[in-house]
């Protein structure tokens, strides 16, 4: 089992989940959060002083899936979220050891 | 902020005169015609009819002055209603809004605390001490507990509201006051000193300032025959000096938040200061127009000019801000506006709509100017800008006062004929603007002193500031154990 961490564009998150929907993925979590990679920030003015926000906002969103899996949901990932600017985000795969069903106890690939 | 005493009682004389007058000649009339006769008691004077006339034009002048009270009075409870707006939810709103959200509570706390603690005083002893009798400086002890306010109207302040009107919508006014100087120490200030704080503010600085422009005897006041007659419509040295001035003090003798200037502190929510903002413009309709004490062409006049001054005053700030960073912001206009109301009340009721708006461009631009500029060349955390649009604009607005005030709008003074004198220095009247200085300069050196002295002496016995993790944590949770959005409830 395989975790995918993608960090994306907010405008990009409905597109996201539905070509995640559309190959079959059928377990998600989205996390509002905030961040920077090399894209700069942006300047807000507050009584004449300049601010720098560098955190900027994102969404990200944790999938576990079966091995098997791992491709396809990548490059549904890339192919909803680029747009070619900076900005855009990134995916990180990390390996999972376990996985249960707390309702009735699944364990392995049938618990995603 | 009054008629001219004399200007009340003749405009009262001739309106109580020209009905009566026309029903007495009615009534001869009918006699003449032989109306029925009344039944007269077995011991009827000599004559029953003037009696009768005389009965009758009694109570016509009794109808008259209960309808005249009933249209001023009308208006000045809404008045009052309109001002304790602008402090609840008004000030506590615009003030809400700037702060972190980990101090949104605390700040409105303390507009709400005040709407409180003033109510009592005032009642207590305060109204007394502004208004009641007593010398230049400050009235008497004669009206504690209110003794003496009741329903009759007091002429030296208002012919045809009862004495209690007036003494509600000026409780209106001692509220916000003390609200505004908040701004100066939010996000540090201890909730149990800033009550003591205020308390003793009233009575020493608010008390004696409004005594001395609006009170009986006062030093400064323009229509009871004060020796510097100051032109203060509705309280820019009254009210926005003062508490403006103070907040200046508590600025620098708090010091800085944590963090200021490096961290940046930006408004939690623009959008309850915009809401915050709309309340005190719709409210100081209340605050300027009550002013005129009656429901007349002054009171118009006086609304007319305020709102072409906030209007104006938006714009100055919104295009001063355009200009140098590119961008108007929703904020700097709603400051914008609230810099205007701020100068044009002291000018409210003496000033043409046309002078208003150039006083409202005028306060726009300049405490722009005070709150980007100059608060960062000094480096004082003002942290709401009390003092760079209440204490400057306030200034202003009080000078600007001296040269646009017109007799044509309000006539203020008379030589020993009666005739009416200019009030400005645009109609002829040079010498006001030393009088509106004085005021100025009486307003600014009250306020730094009393200041001054009751910081020092409840940061002795309290202390005023508080501690660094305090101050972290944020007021709402270490000083009232609330917070104000608890967004992430469990369902």
């Amino acid at each position: 089992m395989t975790k995918i961490e993608a960090i994306i564009q907010i405008s990009k998150l409905d597109a996201v989940k539905d070509a995640l929907h559309e190959i079959g993925v059928e377990g998600i979590t989205v996390f509002e959060a905030r961040g920077h990679g090399r894209q700069k920030g942006h300047t807000e003015f507050y009584r004449g002083r300049e601010y720098t926000i560098d955190l900027i906002p994102k969404s990200k969103l944790e999938i576990v899936v079966a091995d098997d899996m791992v491709e396809k949901v990548e490059q549904a990932i890339i192919a909803a979220a680029r747009t070619g600017k900076i900005g855009d985000g990134k995916i990180f795969r990390s390996r999972i050891d376990e996985a249960i069903r707390i309702r009735n106890g699944d364990r392995g690939d049938s618990a995603l | 902020m009054l008629l001219t005493l004399e200007r009340a009682r003749s405009l009262h004389r001739a309106m109580v005169r020209m009905p009566a007058l026309l029903l007495l000649a009615l009534m001869v009339c009918l006699f003449a015609v032989g109306a029925p006769a009344q039944t007269s008691s077995p011991n009827a004077s000599a004559t029953p009819a003037a009696d009768a006339t005389a009965a009758k034009i009694a109570a016509l002048e009794q109808a008259v002055a209960d309808a005249r009270t009933s249209g001023d009075n009308g208006w000045m409870l809404v008045s009052s209603a309109l001002v304790l707006m602008m402090t609840g939810p008004g000030l506590a709103l615009f003030y809400g809004g700037l702060v972190r959200k980990k101090n949104v509570l605390s700040t409105m706390m303390q507009s709400f605390a005040l709407m409180a603690i003033v109510t009592l005083l005032w009642g207590l002893v305060e109204f007394s001490l502004a208004f009641g009798s007593g010398n230049s400086f400050i009235g008497g002890l004669h009206n504690i507990f209110l003794r003496g306010v009741g329903a009759h109207p007091d002429p030296d302040y208002a012919a045809t509201i009862p004495l209690q009107t007036f003494m509600i919508y000026q409780l209106m006014f001692a509220i916000i006051t003390p609200a505004l100087i908040t701004g100066a120490f939010a996000e540090r200030m201890k909730f149990s000193a800033m009550a003591v704080f205020m308390v003793l503010w009233s009575l020493i600085v608010y008390a004696p300032m409004a005594h001395m422009v609006w009170g009986k005897g006062g030093l400064l006041n323009a229509s009871l025959g004060g020796r510097f007659p100051c032109l203060d419509f509705a309280g820019g040295t009254v009210v926005h000096v003062t508490s403006g001035v103070s907040a200046l003090v508590c600025a620098l003798y708090l010091k800085p938040r944590l963090g200021y200037p490096k961290w940046p502190m930006p408004p939690h929510s623009v959008v309850l200061s915009f809401i915050g903002a709309c309340l005190l413009w719709v409210g100081w309709f209340g605050f300027n127009a009550g002013s005129a004490l009656s429901a007349g062409s002054l009171a118009t006049s006086a609304f007319v000019a305020t709102h072409f001054g906030a209007a104006a005053a938006a714009l100055g700030w919104s295009a001063a801000e355009w200009l140098r960073n590119g961008k108007p912001s929703a904020l700097g206009t709603i400051s914008g506006a609230v810099a205007g109301l701020v100068a044009i009340t002291p000018a409210a009721g003496f000033v043409s709509p046309m002078s208003a708006i150039v006083i409202g461009l005028a306060a726009g631009i300049f405490c722009y100017l005070m709150v980007t500029k100059v608060k960062n060349i000094f480096h004082y955390d003002d942290s709401l800008d009390a003092f760079g649009v209440h204490g400057a604009g306030g200034t202003l607005g009080a000078l600007l006062t001296g040269i646009f005030a017109s007799s044509a709008i309000n006539p203020m003074f008379k030589d020993a004929q009666g005739a009416t004198l200019p009030s400005g220095l645009i109609e002829g009247n040079a010498h006001q603007l030393v009088n509106q200085l004085i005021g100025v300069a009486i307003a600014w050196a009250l306020a730094i002193v009393g200041t001054l002295v009751i910081l020092k002496v409840v940061d002795a016995v309290i202390g005023l500031r508080v501690p660094e993790d305090h101050e972290i944590q944020g007021l709402d949770l270490s000083l009232h154990g609330e917070e104000g959005y608890y967004m992430d409830s469990p369902a």
